[in-house]
């Protein structure tokens, strides 16, 4: 099964719109995706048809209300494998499901004299909770390297493992687009005795996820990456370790009694989801995960694989030397994220060039400072790719970038 | 539809491939000051030399950013060296002005959008169009609020 790209863009509202003159050219997928028109009817048919708070009427709305965000729970528990949907907290995001595990897990695991080891490539939402509680006890952070390609370095894991207490790490960058051995790292955490902490946020959307298999103890993604909206996240956590962590925020729903006194919590997936939760926004990342499902990951991978190489030769072919571009040069072991240097440009001055063009990429530190400092740069401009990019939209970027070229040729 | 050819404007190309007062100076005499654009990862160093008269002597300028924040910023250095510290603050109100159409927009100060009719920007006029481009105004910027912090720990010193 391959992607039909032309297909899958017409599902894809936004993509019908003009940016300064010119059909957009959406290639910021890793920043947020596009949400498809399944995704949107979904959650407008919510609050058209059945919208009423969840869990706790007995009439007719509230009840589908709850059977529709329950539902979407399933289907996201079985778009990653997921063993049982009360392994699926809902949060905001994939920083919020991060937030989650240090400041519950964290702060009851984690003592003066632990260490945590994080890796090179790791966004900021997965470096500054870490430091947070690293600055209230005595935690030690570790770090491991990548070479020039932008893939970590393993070589020296049984080191930094050694007295771990938690390994974090990202399953695919968000600048690089390396894709990190999961398992192996999972598998050498878990030999010296430490939680394992997958940030999965680019992997969920763009590479067909198993969590069982990745090995992972936690894994943290987010909605509105996958073609889901904003506002909705996703932690999955293995039961024995969600059952014994403390709760997160405390308030209703997340509560089985209340007393003066005390209170004790609600069972899971709901001992962390205080308050009204994101309904709307639930039922339209299930729309998204039905959405992925019927194209097929395989599919979406697969396709992306194609686009990638298929960027990185024309990229290269068109603009040579002004033009390098980070991370692993083999598209098998990356994503569809293109992070590059244009000649002397600034990045910023790039995508503004860019936008022009009705190209839309991303420039900046893409909230991993750290990782720019091993690169030795500010910022990059980066480029990346989702189900409805297709080979025309990689020619815009090249002939946009032309467009720069001459700008600023020096 | 604002064009490209509004925000890049030759001179400030120009002051983008041939920064005036690029370098660093003695600390002290001269007071260094440090900015930056968490947005981007853009930095700028500022560094003046200020003497008894409260005139800037010397004014270099350091860090990296993109065309708009090192053209302002070596549009700022060539426009504040020589004049007094109350006088390049004057600039510094004319230029944010200039700037500030849609500062309050973006929840920063309201300015009045008025360009101060006394204080003459010269070749800074020429990032007038920067305006047209909100995201922007904050690489603009950058540089005129690291002078204004430095200025501020200069005339604070004993």
């Amino acid at each position: 099964m391959t992607l039909d790209t032309a297909t899958v863009k017409a599902d894809f509202p936004l993509l019908e719109r003009e940016v300064n003159g010119h059909q957009i050219v959406y290639l910021d997928s890793a920043a947020t995706s596009q949400k498809p028109r399944v995704v949107l009817d979904a959650m407008n048919e919510y609050y058209e048809t059945i919208n009423a708070n969840v869990h706790r009427g007995a009439y007719t709305i509230a009840d589908l209300a709850t059977r529709r965000m329950e539902a979407a729970r399933q289907k996201v528990a079985t778009f990653v494998g997921a063993p049982s949907a009360a392994e699926v907290i809902f949060t905001r995001n994939a920083t919020e499901a991060i937030n989650l595990v240090s400041q519950t897990w964290g702060r009851a695991n984690l003592h003066d004299g632990d260490v945590v080891v994080l890796t090179e490539l790791e966004h900021h939402a997965n470096i500054v909770p870490w430091q947070i509680l690293a600055s209230e006890r005595d935690i030690e952070l570790r770090w491991i390297p990548i070479d020039d390609q932008g893939r970590l370095v393993l070589d020296d894991i049984d080191r930094l493992f050694d007295g771990a207490s938690l390994v974090a790490f990202s399953a695919m960058s968000n600048v690089l687009g390396t894709i990190t051995p999961v398992r192996a790292i999972a598998d050498a955490a878990h030999d010296a005795d430490a939680i394992v902490l997958v940030d999965a946020s680019q992997l969920v959307p763009h590479v067909p996820t198993d969590v069982e298999a990745l090995g992972a103890d936690f894994v943290a993604f987010t909605g509105h990456k996958m073609c889901g909206p904003t506002g909705i996240g996703v932690l999955w956590g293995r039961r024995e370790l969600l059952e014994a962590m403390p709760p997160f925020m405390g308030g209703g729903e997340m509560i089985l009694q209340v007393t003066k006194e005390g209170f004790t919590t609600n069972e899971l997936p709901w001992k962390f989801e205080a308050g009204t939760p994101a309904i709307a926004e639930t039922i339209g990342l299930g729309a998204a995960a039905d959405c992925l499902t019927s194209l097929g990951m395989d599919a979406v991978r697969e396709h992306e694989v194609s686009l990638t190489a298929y960027a990185l030769r024309t990229l290269a072919e068109n603009h040579g030397d002004k033009l390098r571009i980070f991370g692993p040069s083999e598209p098998a072991s990356r994503g569809g994220v293109l992070s590059f240097e244009f000649a002397d440009v600034h990045p910023h001055d790039v995508s503004q060039v860019l936008d022009q063009h009705g190209v839309c990429v991303r420039a900046g530190h893409h909230c991993a400072k750290p990782l720019m400092q091993v690169l030795g740069v500010n910022a990059t401009s980066r480029a990346s790719l989702y189900v409805y990019n297709d080979e025309s939209d990689i020619d815009a970027l090249s002939t946009a970038l032309d467009g720069a070229a001459d700008m600023f040729a020096f | 539809m604002p064009g490209l050819e509004d925000l890049y404007r030759e001179i400030i190309l120009d002051h983008y491939r041939s920064p005036r007062n690029r370098g660093e100076l003695e600390t002290p005499p001269a007071h260094r000051s440090e900015g930056f654009n968490p947005l981007c990862g853009d930095e700028v160093v500022v560094y003046v030399d200020v003497d008894d008269e409260r005139v800037i002597n010397d004014v270099r300028i350091g860090g990296q950013g993109c065309s708009i924040s090192q053209s302002s910023a070596s549009m700022m250095s060539a426009a504040i060296k020589g004049k007094t510290v109350e006088e390049a603050r004057e600039i510094t109100r004319a230029f944010k002005a200039m700037m500030s159409i849609h500062e309050h927009e973006l929840g920063g100060e309201v300015g009045s959008g008025e360009i101060d009719g006394e204080i003459a920007l010269g070749d800074l006029e020429a990032l007038r169009g920067v305006v047209k481009f909100p995201v922007r105004i904050k690489c603009a910027t950058l540089s005129w609020n690291t002078l204004t912090q430095g200025l501020d720990e200069v005339t604070a010193e004993p």
